[in-house]
């Protein structure tokens, strides 16, 4: 297959920005007309000057259209970024999210002209608390570090409210970066602990990590790598017995669903990527959702206002009477819209559904792992003597040694293919790492054409390293100076007319 | 255009294929020959410097004459600027020194060395810590932290930092008692600092604390450290520049670099102590020692600190040793190692500590 | 039959199980332990068609009544207004919509231009030079505003309004507890409702990193005195940070145009829906200043070259800021954001442009001011409770005996509208008062409509 992303170029640059294509007095907007009265408000408070670009509305179209057509999507290709999730998105939740009943309903109206969306919030916290395990869910955090820092947040209400001192909170080397972040933003000390040789938790360096003053480990399982914690019974253990909490990043759902469930594993508080497993389309980089759920003994600590059911008046309602609440994290109850879609790909696929996309994703990653073993210049660092879950970590070592070409320079080749580059150089405890997550969705030609490309690369990197060195070239446009564009940021029009030249 | 220098110690390494320990004094070097010892050193630097050459970075290369660098360049086929006069086959540490003096006064951004532990020592004693340095592993002794694991990775760090640049890592320079180290004893003393690239995405560093920067790192450290500290405790603080900026960061500017200093309630008590100092500063007192991995090997206690003797880890108590370190340090040296002298002492270290690496952020290391 | 969204069927996982030398898929679980393997099936729906789906949901949702079809005033933090269609059919291209935050920047380009745009948009709307591409929410803006003040200023507290929106309130509290910052509230003018400006200078000190205001404050009014406040936080090397409705500042005089150092708001009246609360859209500027653009939380688009310097292009830039402990001090976690709601801004913002930004915030104002002024001349009500300008949001009390807000918008809901909020329980003091708002959605006859049933509804006479 031959690739070549559409591109709008001229002069020194691709589509002009739309500041350049503005034109006094043009405008693609109208109003009704306005009530008879003034605007009462002091001149001292008005404001003289605006700049913001005037086009018409076919000229906006064509803009943005232009701009989508130099992006790419799930629905353009492969896209196997690690940890991310990348599965097709279902254009009937889209549809459902944009309907009148669910857009145009205000948080604050009465609750008896809501009961449809209380109804259904309720609702996706059942299935998900019985999807990992737990007493009790919330709807709040808008993303997964959104939901960590809420679990951070319990945590110390917790420990608070036991009248001890727990402000340590463990976290693995391999462990995405929020975490680490979500914990010094809750005020923890961190302990990082290494991996073994297997890939998994050192249990030994997290015996002796954990101590009086733990109060939670974050735990990512299936972890970064790909591999499931097989002891993650002794790990629970070590971190119970002192009292502290156990956390999960729910990132990798999509390698366990029906197989087991945190809860059982004896997590305490876990959180849910919904723009992962459950398909909410990532947006760009958002809007997501990352709803938290506990055991019960941290239920009287979650944010207000829960959805709670009153069953003599056969009616949903908001609480807010909760005097333990940690309060809030968010304005209002949660990303109401990005809810509505996760809900309908839970029904979607249903109990079976689930267990399904699971397996299939589990099949597609061992898949890979198998076939790009047998391909010279990509390892696996780690484990190999069991299978991986839903995703696996390379490491282009040997094309690195053999050939001076990196993971990035492999990852940028591919896009020349269609294909999204994997997620590079993470997890940082295996060198040029390319992490491998084809998910469910993905037909088992793909994967071979996956496969194929990547021997491709392997090859040309010995014969032609330059091809590599110089890709992307199929794409709107080459490497950029992102050194130079850190060194002197240019962030804004304002900054644009005055130091670009 | 940067430029490099390239100092070639030709007799570092060749004691150790004749089962010599070293090459220092031109007597052990005779008796090297003696026995059949060929050059070692030439042939990693040009290993090194092939791996540079095929990367294609632009810069200026300055070296000395003949087996002292110029030869190797050629050889990989690098037009070099050679400066300086010697002696060839008759090279002797006094042109080390004289090599690396002229760099630095023609304002090279980095030397790249092919030694060992002796030929580093001799070329802190000119340039101090004024020009990066990297080592070229080519000596038997190589306790310092400046040396890359092996010569293809010394190129590839080099050629990175003269094209896209690269942070730079304080390394400790160690050199071995010669005396002790041919009667089997092994005991070793710091010698200084140097400053040495590394790579980023080998450091654990931007994902737990790191600021990309060591210095900075150092600080979060001494911050936190800081405010762990207790009135009326004495802090036995090792070596480093580490243990340093937590003695800046008390308001004591004048603590030691190489030597073991004492600070109790943000004062300095005594300065680059011995054993018998320490003793005594900590008799019927709750102490504290906080130490820094030295070297290349990452030694915790005992080379390079040996004032922190067996007696004075007993008195203060195992559970009171605060081990710092930068993530760049970590990186250069992931397990950490013990060695009092006391074989007993030293099992009780074994296994997983937990080191500061960054204001409240610890990690478990492995002391093997 | 096998699951549409599931590509490979039961035969073709067969064969792939048979090339990799797999007996079952079962083999590829043997990695969980038999003790937490789940032996019975999750208690889940089955599955449903997407015809299914479509109906039962509907039919879920058919039991909410949205704001569209009754006349609604109700305003709080998030105000509908009209998104042209354009705009979302222009976020809803899958490639857009599907795709992840654009790491890649060579086949991303046009992410990163929108979001550049975004940026830029907001710059010049809120009168500052750096603008992320986008927080979770306002209130988390407000958040991350503190932190970042706290570590540039090395200080360590808070001066809030006392009238702030306590929901922005209670999430700001949760974000300072991390680095254990003190969040202090300071009083307001009884008449105007404004800052009390003494109690500012009194609480000024050394220890002060930011004082923050909203303007149009939560209870509508607006701040006259901001000028001073910037002057007095600036002496004390405090920060000064606004927290705004962007469509306002189509009207009113940019926050940046008034000392402000930090803009954070609420982003969601910019072309995205209400949808029951979320998703929202943080917005957070601040000045050109390398002490606050290298602490800015979130993520920045920035402008550059190929590396050949033949061709412009965008990419993310300062990514050592992000989800990074930097230094002893904690930055933001933030990974996922806002952005395709950022996008639909700038769609919706390049839509009206400065003149069509104007004309609608003129509307929305002149409509309360219409409002305040019939509800006013109502016997038992008054409109606005503070003598100070509005903009589109403004209080209603109601002064009769014995007539709580409650029951007053009870008896407005039976004429199929819905009230303001009442914001009794959040403000005592105020008595029964609601916070309504007005917005180009609402045309004369319908704040007519509004101002007969609260006559009637307070038995006044017309």
């Amino acid at each position: 297959m031959n690739y070549r992303q559409a591109r709008w170029a001229d002069d020194g640059r691709l589509e002009p920005l739309v500041f350049e294509l503005s034109k006094a007095k043009r405008t693609g907007y109208t109003l009704p007309p306005k009530v008879p009265s003034e605007v009462n408000i002091p001149n001292k408070l008005i404001r003289t000057e605006l700049e913001l670009p005037e086009l018409s509305e076919p000229e906006v179209v064509r803009h943005y259209t232009r701009l989508s057509q130099m992006n790419y999507g799930i629905d353009s290709g492969f896209y196997p970024l690690g940890s991310c999730t990348m599965k097709y998105n279902p254009k009937i939740c889209e549809d459902l999210a944009a309907l009148e009943t669910a857009s145009c309903i205000h948080p604050y109206q009465d609750e008896d002209t809501v009961q449809g969306a209380l109804e259904l919030m309720y609702k996706l916290e059942q299935h998900l608390t019985e999807i990992a395990g737990v007493a009790r869910v919330c709807l709040h955090p808008s993303a997964g570090a959104h939901g960590e820092f809420l679990g951070m947040l319990l945590t110390r209400a917790y420990h608070k409210s036991r009248g001890k001192e727990h402000n340590e909170v463990i976290v693995p080397d391999s462990a995405h970066g929020t975490n680490f972040a979500s914990a010094a933003m809750a005020g923890f000390n961190v302990v990082v602990v290494p991996s073994n040789s297997r890939g998994r938790v050192d249990l030994e360096a997290l015996r002796k990590a954990v101590s009086k003053r733990t109060a939670a480990l974050m735990l990512t399982n299936p972890n970064t790598l790909g591999l499931f914690e097989d002891e993650i019974l002794k790990i629970a253990e070590a971190v119970h017995k002192v009292g502290g909490l156990l956390y999960y990043d729910g990132a990798n759902l999509n390698g366990i669903l029906g197989k087991t469930r945190p809860g059982d594993m004896g997590f305490d508080i876990v959180h849910f990527n919904l723009h992962k497993t459950f398909s909410t389309p990532h947006g760009g980089g958002g809007p997501g959702a990352g709803p938290i759920g506990v055991t019960r003994k941290l239920e009287k600590f979650l944010p207000v206002p829960t959805v709670e059911y009153d069953r003599k008046r056969r009616r949903y309602y908001l609480d807010y009477r909760r005097p333990q609440s940690v309060g809030k994290i968010k304005s209002f109850y949660g990303n109401f819209g990005v809810l509505v879609k996760a809900y309908a790909y839970i029904l979607l696929m249903g109990e079976s559904g689930l267990q399904e996309v699971t397996e299939a994703a589990v099949l597609n990653s061992n898949y890979i792992m198998r076939k790009l073993q047998d391909v010279d210049g990509f390892e696996i660092k780690f484990d190999t003597s069991g299978p991986c879950k839903h995703e696996v970590v390379f490491s282009a070592e040997p094309l690195k040694r053999g050939a001076g070409v990196t993971a990035k320079d492999v990852a940028k080749r591919l896009l020349d293919y269609g294909i999204h580059a994997p997620t590079y150089y993470f997890p940082p405890i295996v060198p040029e790492a390319l992490m491998i997550e084809p998910t469910e969705t993905e037909t088992k030609e793909e994967l071979d054409r996956f496969i194929a490309a990547m021997k491709e690369i392997a090859d040309e990197a010995k014969s032609h390293p330059e091809k590599l060195l110089s890709a992307p070239t199929a794409t709107a446009i080459g490497r950029l100076d992102e050194a130079k564009a850190s060194r002197e940021p240019i962030l804004s029009w304002k900054m644009y007319r005055k130091l670009a030249k | 255009m940067k430029k490099l220098g390239l100092i070639v110690n030709p007799i570092a390494g060749m004691g150790g294929r004749v089962g010599l320990k070293g090459t220092n004094g031109t007597d052990v070097v005779a008796r090297a020959l003696e026995l059949g010892a060929k050059p070692v050193s030439p042939a990693r630097a040009v290993k090194a410097l092939r791996v540079l050459k095929k990367s294609g970075a632009k810069f200026e290369l300055i070296t000395y004459p003949a087996e002292m660098g110029e030869s190797e360049a050629t050889e990989v086929g690098f037009k070099a600027r050679v400066i300086g006069d010697i002696t060839p086959k008759r090279t002797t540490a006094d042109d080390t020194k004289r090599a690396a003096k002229e760099m630095l006064e023609l304002g090279v951004d980095l030397i790249l060395v092919a030694g060992g532990d002796g030929t580093i020592c001799d070329l802190i004693e000119v340039i101090g810590a004024r020009v990066p340095v990297l080592g070229i592993p080519a000596g038997v002794k190589m306790h310092s932290a400046v040396f890359a694991n092996a010569p293809k990775a010394t190129g590839e760090v080099v050629a990175r930092f003269l094209s896209e640049g690269l942070p730079l890592r304080e390394a400790e320079v160690m050199d071995i008692d010669e005396e002790a180290y041919r009667q089997n004893r092994l005991s070793a003393k710091l010698k200084g600092f140097v400053k040495v690239p590394y790579e980023p995405t080998m450091v654990q560093a931007t994902k737990e604390g790191s600021t990309g920067y060591e210095l900075a790192d150092q600080k979060a450290i001494a911050r936190w450290v800081f405010e762990l500290m207790e009135k009326g405790r004495t802090y036995i603080l090792g070596p480093g520049t580490t243990t340093r900026a937590v003695a800046e960061e008390l308001g004591v500017y004048d603590s030691t670099l190489l030597g073991v200093d004492i600070i109790r309630d943000y004062k300095m008590i005594a300065k680059d102590v011995g054993e018998e100092q320490i003793l005594r500063a900590i008799e019927g007192k709750p102490a504290t020692i906080i130490v820094s991995p030295i070297g290349g090997q990452g030694f915790v206690l005992g080379r390079g600190n040996q004032q922190i003797s067996p007696k004075v880890v007993e008195k203060v108590g195992k559970e009171n040793i605060l081990v710092i370190a930068t993530p760049q340090k970590l990186s250069s040296t992931p397990t950490l190692k013990v060695d009092t002298g006391d074989a007993k002492l030293d099992e009780l270290f074994r296994g997983y500590i937990k080191v500061i690496t960054g204001y409240r952020q610890s990690r478990m290391v492995k002391i093997v | 039959m096998g699951h549409p969204y599931i590509p490979n069927t039961r035969e073709i996982r067969e064969q792939m199980l048979a090339e990799i030398g797999v007996a079952s898929i079962d083999d590829l679980f043997s990695d969980i332990p038999e003790k937490i393997r789940l032996k019975k099936k999750l208690k889940l729906p089955a599955q449903m068609s997407e015809l299914e789906v479509k109906q039962d949901v509907q039919k879920m949702l058919a039991r909410n009544k949205p704001f569209t079809q009754m006349l609604s005033f109700l305003g709080g933090g998030l105000w509908p207004h009209h998104i042209p269609a354009h705009v979302r059919s222009l976020v809803q291209r899958s490639e857009f919509l599907t795709s992840y935050t654009p790491y890649q920047a060579e086949t991303s380009q046009g992410m990163l231009q929108a979001l550049f745009e975004y940026q830029s948009m907001i710059c010049e709307l809120t009168g500052m030079d750096v603008s992320n591409a986008s927080m979770y929410d306002w209130a988390t803006a407000i958040g991350e505003a503190a932190l970042m003040c706290a570590r540039v200023t090395r200080r360590k507290k808070i001066l809030v309004p006392e009238l702030m929106s306590p929901e922005r309130f209670s999430v700001l509290q949760n974000y300072a507890l991390g680095p254990n910052l003190e969040v202090v509230k300071l009083g307001y003018d009884w008449a105007s409702g404004q800052l009390d400006l003494s109690q500012l200078r009194a609480k000024l000190g050394q220890d002060v990193a930011c004082v923050y205001i909203e303007n149009p404050s939560y209870l509508g009014f607006l701040e006259t005195r901001v000028e001073e406040m910037a002057a007095a936080a600036h002496k004390a090397g405090a920060i000064f940070v606004v927290g705004v409705n962007p469509i306002s500042l189509g009207l009113l005089k940019a926050p940046g145009d008034y000392g402000a150092d930090i803009v954070v708001g609420e982003g969601q009246p910019l072309g995205n829906p209400v949808s029951f609360g979320g998703p929202t859209l943080g917005i957070f500027a601040c000045r050109d200043d390398t002490k606050l653009i290298r602490q800015i939380p979130g993520r920045l688009v920035g402008a550059t070259t190929t590396l050949d310097e033949k061709t412009r292009g965008f990419t993310m830039v300062l990514q050592t800021r992000e989800q990074h402990i930097r230094r002893e001090r904690a930055t933001s976690n933030i990974c996922s954001n806002e952005a395709l709601c950022a996008v639909a801004a700038a769609i919706y913002l390049a839509s009206l442009g400065p003149r069509g930004l104007r004309e609608l915030a003129e509307t929305c104002a002149a409509n309360a001011n219409y409002a305040m002024k019939k509800l006013d001349a109502i016997d038992g009500l008054e409109a606005p409770i503070f003598a100070s300008p509005h903009f589109n949001e403004f209080t209603l009390r109601c002064t009769q005996p014995k007539l709580a807000i409650k029951k007053f918008n009870a008896k407005l809901l039976k004429q199929d509208i819905q009230g303001g909020r009442p914001i009794k329980d959040e403000f005592p003091e105020f008595g029964e008062t609601a916070l309504l708002y007005t917005t180009e959605l609402h045309r004369r006859e319908d704040i007519d409509r509004l101002a007969d049933a609260a006559a009637e509804a307070v038995g006044a006479r017309k």
